[in-house]
Formats: structure tokens, sequence, C-alpha cells
């Protein structure tokens, strides 16, 4: 259960970024390996590109994006209230980071579709 | 008599009796105007519960001393109206969370004060008491900033109320870290690159995720995040400089 | 002062990412338009400099915040600590930037 004492913008902004974070992290070594398929020709990362083509993978692409935004959304309001003379806990921001990473999804599900 | 107790309102209070291996007990309690939540635990202990362990002092929100946990969040109890965190005619209260339970409502504070120390809490003086007082100008930037966190009355409501300080036992908290901060700007003080060494050791400042729930529940309206941020810029600035 | 290195690396790592990252999803954006093909990703980027500079930096960047990010959700959430932590996600971060670096040059040379 979540404690009432969490329940306020600056604290799910911080679970934000850190699940957002903690997924990045662990695709990043898979990401990486795709892309060295080029090192065996073109055809290989074509065909890894091929399988990523299927609805299921493209929802997964999807989410990458939004983790992504997400992530950096949430990461620019630490640094703007770590680094910046702010003193107010920039919920304005935490809405502008959220919803900029929305229309971003938005964006990337519009396109491959 | 009786008739008049049975149509008064009612809360139903859930307290905390027991050490960690305690357990919630319900209690009914009359609803009166103006009721704060001391109020309800000191009517628990003068008519239901005699042994109800519970601290506070002053009753005006200077001392620190009654800070509980109310329906889930860290407050000032002498200071909290019923009418504001009742919900439903029900009240939850429980010791404050992140610190040992002692009895009841009373929780080891030993941790929290600890912290002050490590943290160099402590105020190392350039002059002694022959001397001339230190001419200080409230305007001088670095005492506007000590001067936003001097206020704090050592509640450790923001120490319960931070998540890094359950999921990390080094941490030095909100509380002792605003300590130091006010100390780093304070030009009186000897030693500033210790406290700033102090703040730099795991756990120190550098721990902190700037979450914020210190601010949300400081009773007193500081803002501790804002003074830890302000460590990590001044620890850096040392770290550049060769000076930690 | 390894905590205050440590956060040092995390947030200028971060202040550089930032930016690399919104160049990165606007490049994600445009280079989905119409499916993705290895030819047309590596027709863009072999050869390049400036595309191996920007991810060179890119994948040195992520290699320090990733790990550090890490470790602190480590210690944090579970009872991992000490050297053994370190030793394993400092492990993580060379892995990070062996592979990263692999994948640049697979997309660049």
């Amino acid at each position: 259960m979540i404690r009432a004492s969490r329940n306020h913008p600056g604290w799910w902004a911080a679970l934000g970024h850190r699940l957002s974070g903690l997924a990045l992290a662990l695709f990043l070594p898979a990401h990486f390996l795709v892309l060295g398929l080029a090192l065996e020709g073109d055809a290989a990362l074509d065909g890894m590109l091929a399988w990523t083509d299927r609805p299921l993978v493209k929802l997964a692409e999807w989410g990458l994006v939004m983790l992504l935004t997400l992530h950096l959304g949430f990461g620019l309001r630490v640094l703007a209230l770590e680094f910046l003379p702010w003193r107010d806990p920039l919920k304005v921001l935490i809405s502008l980071g959220a919803g900029a990473s929305v229309l971003a999804g938005l964006l990337f599900w519009i396109m491959v579709s | 008599m009786q008739d008049t107790a049975e149509t008064e309102e009612m809360l139903e209070v859930e307290i905390w009796r027991g050490a960690e291996d305690g357990a919630l007990r319900t209690y009914r309690v009359p609803r009166r105007e103006s009721q704060t939540v001391l109020d309800v635990v000191t009517w628990v202990q003068r008519n239901a519960e005699p042994a109800l362990a519970y601290r506070f002092a002053c009753r005006v929100g200077m001392c620190g001393s009654c800070a509980m946990q109310v329906n889930g969040k860290p407050r000032w109890t002498c200071r909290t109206h019923v009418a504001k965190v009742a919900e439903g005619g029900k009240l939850r209260i429980e010791p404050l969370a992140n610190l040992p339970k002692i009895k009841d409502l009373a929780t080891d504070m030993a941790p929290f004060f600890e912290k002050w120390a490590e943290a160099r809490g402590r105020h190392e003086p350039t002059r002694t008491r022959h001397e001339p007082m230190a001419p200080v100008s409230p305007e001088n930037p670095a005492r506007a900033a000590a001067n936003a966190g001097i206020e704090c009355i050592n509640c450790a409501v923001c120490y319960a109320a931070c998540d890094v300080v359950g999921w990390d036992g080094s941490y030095l908290g909100p509380a002792a870290l605003n300590r130091a901060w006010t100390l780093a700007n304070d030009e009186r003080d000897a030693d500033r690159c210790g406290v700033l060494r102090a703040v730099s050791q795991s756990g120190g400042c550098h721990t902190c995720h700037s979450h914020g729930s210190c601010v949300e529940h400081c009773p007193v309206g500081i803002n501790p995040t804002a003074g830890i941020a302000g460590l990590k810029r001044m620890t850096l600035a040392a770290l550049m400089r060769g000076e930690l | 002062m390894l905590e205050a290195r440590l956060y040092l690396l995390q947030r200028a790592s971060a202040m550089l990412l930032a930016p690399l990252v919104l160049l990165h999803l606007g490049l994600i954006l445009y280079a989905i338009e119409g499916g993705l093909s290895a030819g047309e990703i590596l027709g863009r980027t072999k050869g390049s400099l400036f595309w191996a500079g920007f991810y060179g930096l890119f994948v040195l960047a992520a290699a320090l915040h990733a790990p550090i990010g890490l470790r602190n959700i480590l210690r944090e959430w579970t009872h991992w600590r000490g050297r053994s932590l370190d030793l394993a996600t400092g492990g993580f971060a060379l892995l990070l930037l062996a592979l990263g670096l692999r994948a640049v040059w697979a997309v660049t040379a």
C-alpha cells in the first residue's frame, strides 16, 4: 500500500524517474547487441528489424520511447530542482515533463501505425 | 447523563499499543470543538488507557516533542486539528515512522539526534565570549539562506516522511542536513569546510533524491530539499577546488 | 569522497545526456517514418564522423549514468551493499561501454 506521506507529485515523479531508469538500464545491453548485428552485414540487422515489426514488439518499442521521454522529463526536474535557484517543488515542471512524454509517445504511435 | 453520551458525536480512534511487535487498538473518543489530535491522545490516556505512553511538552508548536503519524502522515499533533485530518470520523495514530518504537506513541529519538552530530551540527565559534559580537548583515545572501532554515523545531516529521531515510539507515536525513546547510552559510562558523566534509560521507547530502516529502510535511514551512540541493552544489564546488 | 564523485558523474552525465536524448528521440521519430531498414539506417550513419562522435559520446555518458543509478536502486531497495556491489555495478559500466562502442563501430565504421 502507498503510505499517505508519499502521495504528492514529487514522490510520484521520483518513482516514475526511478522505474523508467531501471527499465532503460536493463534494455540498453539488448539495444547495443541488436545494433552490433550490423557487423555481420545488412541481412542480419534486417532480420532483426523484421522481427521488431510484430505488433507486440512495436508496443514494447512504444513503451521504450515513453520511458526515455519520461526519464528525460523527470531528470530535468531533478536538475532544475538541484541546480536552479527555485524553491517550490516544481509541480508545473512535473506535469510538463509527463505531458511532453505522452505527446512524444502519441507521435511515435501515429508514425508507426 | 448517559443519554447525552449516546447522542454525543464520537470519534473512532485507532492507537498503536506496544513496541515493534505491537498492534492498533480502537478507542471511542468524544468529539469536541477545536479539538487537536494531541487532545484526543490525552483524552484516551486520562479516560481509557492510563498506561498509554506519548510525548508532549509545550502544546503550542514550539518544542517539537509531540509528532506522530496521523492517518499515515507525520504531523505535529498539538497544532493539528481533528477537523482537518479525520476521515469519516476516524483517526489512526501511530508512532513516528523511521524511528525505533519504544512503547505506544513514544519512539527512540536517539538515531535522529545522533545524525545531527554526524552532520557536524555543532557550531564552531570564531570568537570567544570576551570578544565583541560579530556584525552579520541580514541582507547578505548567505545569511538569508541560513535564515530560511533556522526555525527548525527538531520534531522529526521530515525524518519520518523521508523514504530515503527508510531505505538507507546511514542517510543523515532532512533535518540534520538542513542544520548543516545553515552552518555552511554562517560566516561566524570557524570550520565550514568541515561541515561540507561531514555531509559528503556515505549517507550524506548526495544520498537525497529530491522527492520533496520533507518539504510537503514540514510543519514550520522549511524547505530542506532546497538546503540539501545547496549543500550538493557547495560540496561539488569544494570537490573541484580539492577541498573535500 | 566516493559519494560526492559519483554524484558529480551522475549529474554531469545527465546534463550531457539531456540534449543527446532529445536529438535521439527526434531521430527515432524521423527514422521510423515508412518503416525501418538496415540499408536506411546504415546509409545515414556509415562513414559519418558526426554520428560516430554523437553516439560515441552518448554511449560514454550512458555507461556512466545507468550503473550509478542502478547502484543507488540496489543499495536502497535490496540489502546489497559494499565492495561487491561497487564491483558489480562497475562491471556493468564496462559492459555497457564495450557493447555500446561496438555498436557505434558497427553502424558507423
